[in-house]
Protein backbone atom coordinates (compact mmCIF):
# COMPACT_ATOMS: atom_id res chain seq x y z
CA UNK A 1 0.00 0.00 0.00
CA UNK A 2 1.02 3.14 -0.72
CA UNK A 3 2.82 5.44 2.04
CA UNK A 4 0.27 8.25 1.09
CA UNK A 5 -2.95 6.12 1.21
CA UNK A 6 -1.72 5.12 5.04
CA UNK A 7 -1.32 8.44 5.46
CA UNK A 8 -4.55 9.81 4.75
CA UNK A 9 -6.58 6.82 6.16
CA UNK A 10 -4.25 6.87 9.15
CA UNK A 11 -4.69 10.68 9.71
CA UNK A 12 -0.86 10.87 10.16
CA UNK A 13 0.39 14.08 10.48
CA UNK A 14 3.46 14.85 8.00
CA UNK A 15 6.43 16.28 9.94
CA UNK A 16 8.21 16.58 6.68
CA UNK A 17 8.49 15.86 3.24
CA UNK A 18 7.83 12.36 2.71
CA UNK A 19 8.49 10.06 -0.33
CA UNK A 20 4.51 9.08 -0.23
CA UNK A 21 4.55 6.91 -3.09
CA UNK A 22 7.17 4.29 -1.69
CA UNK A 23 4.83 1.17 -0.69
CA UNK A 24 4.82 -0.39 2.49
CA UNK A 25 3.88 -4.20 3.31
CA UNK A 26 4.37 -4.68 6.85
CA UNK A 27 5.63 -2.62 9.57
CA UNK A 28 8.17 -3.12 12.62
CA UNK A 29 7.07 -1.65 16.15
CA UNK A 30 9.79 -1.66 18.99
CA UNK A 31 11.56 1.04 20.92
CA UNK A 32 14.49 -1.38 21.21
CA UNK A 33 17.07 0.29 18.51
CA UNK A 34 19.24 -3.38 18.78
CA UNK A 35 16.00 -4.99 17.89
CA UNK A 36 15.32 -3.07 14.98
CA UNK A 37 18.66 -3.29 13.58
CA UNK A 38 18.54 -6.63 13.92
CA UNK A 39 14.90 -7.54 13.03
CA UNK A 40 13.41 -4.81 11.08
CA UNK A 41 13.60 -5.24 7.24
CA UNK A 42 13.69 -3.13 4.81
CA UNK A 43 10.58 -1.12 3.46
CA UNK A 44 8.85 -1.14 6.38
CA UNK A 45 7.13 1.18 8.19
CA UNK A 46 8.79 1.60 12.05
CA UNK A 47 6.98 2.82 14.52
CA UNK A 48 8.40 4.13 17.77
CA UNK A 49 8.42 6.47 20.59
CA UNK A 50 12.11 6.90 20.49
CA UNK A 51 12.29 10.59 18.87
CA UNK A 52 16.28 10.94 19.23
CA UNK A 53 18.41 11.84 15.96
CA UNK A 54 19.58 7.90 16.06
CA UNK A 55 16.30 7.25 14.77
CA UNK A 56 16.78 8.24 11.85
CA UNK A 57 19.70 7.32 11.54
CA UNK A 58 18.59 3.53 12.09
CA UNK A 59 15.86 3.71 9.25
CA UNK A 60 17.92 5.42 6.66
CA UNK A 61 20.81 2.69 7.62
CA UNK A 62 17.78 -0.43 7.34
CA UNK A 63 16.42 1.10 4.21
CA UNK A 64 13.52 2.20 6.34
CA UNK A 65 11.06 4.56 4.57
CA UNK A 66 9.51 6.09 7.32
CA UNK A 67 8.72 6.57 11.00
CA UNK A 68 5.54 6.91 13.27
CA UNK A 69 5.41 8.31 16.10
CA UNK A 70 3.23 7.30 18.59
CA UNK A 71 1.24 9.23 21.46
CA UNK A 72 1.77 12.39 19.45
CA UNK A 73 5.85 11.98 19.87
CA UNK A 74 7.64 15.22 19.06
CA UNK A 75 11.00 14.41 17.13
CA UNK A 76 14.45 16.40 18.50
CA UNK A 77 15.21 18.73 15.90
CA UNK A 78 18.32 17.14 14.74
CA UNK A 79 16.18 13.99 14.27
CA UNK A 80 14.39 15.60 11.73
CA UNK A 81 17.30 17.31 10.35
CA UNK A 82 18.75 14.20 9.86
CA UNK A 83 15.26 12.62 8.31
CA UNK A 84 15.62 14.95 5.99
CA UNK A 85 18.93 14.62 5.09
CA UNK A 86 18.03 11.01 4.68
CA UNK A 87 15.21 11.20 2.54
CA UNK A 88 12.83 9.25 5.95
CA UNK A 89 9.94 10.41 6.29
CA UNK A 90 8.49 10.98 9.89
CA UNK A 91 5.22 11.05 10.92
CA UNK A 92 2.74 11.37 13.94
CA UNK A 93 -0.20 9.53 15.11
CA UNK A 94 -2.23 10.60 18.10
CA UNK A 95 -2.65 6.96 19.01
CA UNK A 96 -0.74 4.84 21.23
CA UNK A 97 1.11 1.85 19.60
CA UNK A 98 -1.45 -0.77 20.20
CA UNK A 99 -4.12 0.96 18.43
CA UNK A 100 -2.04 2.48 15.53
CA UNK A 101 -0.50 -1.23 14.79
CA UNK A 102 -4.41 -2.77 14.77
CA UNK A 103 -5.29 -0.12 12.48
CA UNK A 104 -2.68 -0.45 10.42
CA UNK A 105 -2.67 -4.27 10.15
CA UNK A 106 -6.24 -4.20 9.20
CA UNK A 107 -5.80 -0.99 6.66
CA UNK A 108 -2.72 -3.06 4.79
CA UNK A 109 -3.82 -6.82 5.49
CA UNK A 110 -7.74 -6.00 3.97
CA UNK A 111 -6.24 -3.82 1.28
CA UNK A 112 -3.91 -7.40 0.20
CA UNK B 1 39.98 0.33 0.57
CA UNK B 2 40.49 1.28 3.66
CA UNK B 3 38.53 3.43 6.39
CA UNK B 4 39.26 4.72 9.80
CA UNK B 5 36.95 6.71 11.83
CA UNK B 6 37.51 7.92 15.52
CA UNK B 7 34.78 7.49 17.34
CA UNK B 8 34.00 9.70 20.64
CA UNK B 9 32.44 8.48 23.41
CA UNK B 10 28.86 9.31 24.91
CA UNK B 11 28.48 11.60 21.55
CA UNK B 12 25.57 9.94 19.93
CA UNK B 13 24.72 12.44 17.78
CA UNK B 14 27.24 11.21 15.42
CA UNK B 15 27.03 7.27 16.31
CA UNK B 16 26.14 5.50 12.80
CA UNK B 17 28.11 7.83 10.78
CA UNK B 18 30.91 4.60 10.01
CA UNK B 19 28.32 2.72 9.46
CA UNK B 20 26.55 5.53 7.38
CA UNK B 21 29.89 5.85 5.05
CA UNK B 22 30.54 2.29 4.83
CA UNK B 23 26.53 1.73 3.91
CA UNK B 24 27.44 4.13 0.95
CA UNK B 25 31.25 2.93 -0.41
CA UNK B 26 29.56 -0.90 -0.76
CA UNK B 27 26.48 0.18 -2.73
CA UNK B 28 28.61 1.98 -5.16
CA UNK B 29 30.92 -1.18 -5.28
CA UNK B 30 27.71 -3.10 -6.36
CA UNK B 31 28.20 -5.32 -3.37
CA UNK B 32 25.25 -7.85 -2.83
CA UNK B 33 22.40 -5.88 -0.34
CA UNK B 34 22.24 -8.74 1.77
CA UNK B 35 25.78 -8.81 2.68
CA UNK B 36 25.35 -4.81 2.38
CA UNK B 37 22.44 -5.52 5.91
CA UNK B 38 24.99 -8.02 7.68
CA UNK B 39 27.67 -5.58 7.52
CA UNK B 40 25.98 -2.22 8.59
CA UNK B 41 24.26 -3.98 11.32
CA UNK B 42 27.33 -5.10 12.60
CA UNK B 43 29.17 -2.40 12.05
CA UNK B 44 26.54 -0.11 13.81
CA UNK B 45 26.63 -1.94 16.83
CA UNK B 46 30.46 -1.81 17.05
CA UNK B 47 30.27 1.73 16.67
CA UNK B 48 27.81 1.96 19.58
CA UNK B 49 29.46 -0.36 21.80
CA UNK B 50 32.20 2.35 21.86
CA UNK B 51 29.90 5.31 22.04
CA UNK B 52 28.02 3.81 24.99
CA UNK B 53 30.66 2.43 26.80
CA UNK B 54 34.47 3.45 26.25
CA UNK B 55 36.06 7.11 26.27
CA UNK B 56 36.54 7.07 23.11
CA UNK B 57 37.85 4.36 20.43
CA UNK B 58 38.65 3.32 16.41
CA UNK B 59 37.23 1.82 13.58
CA UNK B 60 38.74 0.39 10.89
CA UNK B 61 37.12 -0.85 8.30
CA UNK B 62 39.00 -2.89 5.03
CA UNK B 63 37.15 -3.14 2.11
CA UNK B 64 38.73 -6.12 0.29
CA UNK B 65 37.79 -8.05 -2.76
CA UNK B 66 36.60 -11.40 -1.06
CA UNK B 67 35.87 -9.63 2.22
CA UNK B 68 35.22 -6.80 4.44
CA UNK B 69 37.50 -6.69 7.68
CA UNK B 70 36.03 -4.09 10.59
CA UNK B 71 38.91 -3.71 13.76
CA UNK B 72 37.31 -1.75 16.81
CA UNK B 73 39.89 -0.53 19.49
CA UNK B 74 38.52 0.90 22.15
CA UNK B 75 39.90 2.44 25.07
CA UNK B 76 36.96 1.85 28.08
CA UNK B 77 36.06 -0.05 30.94
CA UNK B 78 36.56 -3.22 29.15
CA UNK B 79 34.33 -6.69 29.11
CA UNK B 80 34.74 -8.66 32.23
CA UNK B 81 33.56 -11.80 31.12
CA UNK B 82 33.42 -11.81 27.75
CA UNK B 83 31.16 -14.63 27.32
CA UNK B 84 28.66 -13.05 29.66
CA UNK B 85 28.13 -10.43 27.17
CA UNK B 86 27.61 -11.93 24.43
CA UNK B 87 24.25 -14.03 26.31
CA UNK B 88 21.11 -12.21 24.39
CA UNK B 89 19.77 -9.51 27.00
CA UNK B 90 22.81 -9.38 29.52
CA UNK B 91 23.75 -5.23 29.07
CA UNK B 92 25.82 -2.93 31.67
CA UNK B 93 24.64 0.00 29.44
CA UNK B 94 23.54 3.09 31.68
CA UNK B 95 20.28 4.35 32.54
CA UNK B 96 20.03 7.14 30.08
CA UNK B 97 21.59 4.84 27.33
CA UNK B 98 18.47 2.58 27.85
CA UNK B 99 16.21 5.46 27.71
CA UNK B 100 17.15 6.01 24.34
CA UNK B 101 16.70 2.45 23.32
CA UNK B 102 20.11 1.28 23.51
CA UNK B 103 21.45 -1.25 25.94
CA UNK B 104 19.13 -4.06 25.16
CA UNK B 105 21.62 -6.45 25.77
CA UNK B 106 21.39 -7.05 21.74
CA UNK B 107 24.05 -5.90 20.14
CA UNK B 108 26.69 -8.46 20.47
CA UNK B 109 24.22 -10.89 19.69
CA UNK B 110 23.25 -8.92 16.55
CA UNK B 111 27.26 -8.59 15.83
CA UNK B 112 27.83 -12.50 16.18
CA UNK B 113 24.58 -13.64 13.98
CA UNK B 114 26.05 -11.04 11.21
CA UNK B 115 29.59 -11.89 11.30
CA UNK B 116 31.32 -14.71 9.72
CA UNK B 117 34.06 -14.29 12.02
CA UNK B 118 33.89 -11.99 15.13
CA UNK B 119 36.69 -12.29 17.85
CA UNK B 120 36.95 -10.17 21.28
CA UNK B 121 39.68 -9.37 23.24
CA UNK B 122 39.12 -7.35 26.54
CA UNK B 123 41.09 -5.52 29.25
CA UNK B 124 39.23 -5.14 32.28
CA UNK B 125 40.43 -1.23 32.91
CA UNK B 126 42.22 -1.05 29.41
CA UNK B 127 39.73 -1.54 26.44
CA UNK B 128 38.27 -3.81 24.35
CA UNK B 129 39.42 -4.98 20.72
CA UNK B 130 36.93 -6.55 18.29
CA UNK B 131 38.03 -7.94 15.24
CA UNK B 132 34.60 -8.76 12.39
CA UNK B 133 34.74 -10.66 9.22
CA UNK B 134 32.19 -10.49 6.90
CA UNK B 135 32.60 -12.60 2.91
CA UNK B 136 31.96 -11.44 0.42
Amino acid sequence: MKLSEIIKKLDLVVLNAANEDEDIKSAYASDLLSDVMGNAEAEELWITMQTHKNVAAIASLKDIPAVVLINNGKPDVDMLEHANLENVAVLVTNLACYEFCAKLYNLINCEL
Amino acid sequence: MEYLFEIEGANFSVAGNASSTIKRALKQRNVDPAKIKRIVVALFEAEINVVAHADHGTIRVLIEENQVQMFVKDYGPGIEDVDLAMSEGYSTASNSVREMGFGAGMGLPNIKRNADVFEIESIKGLGTNAHIIIYL
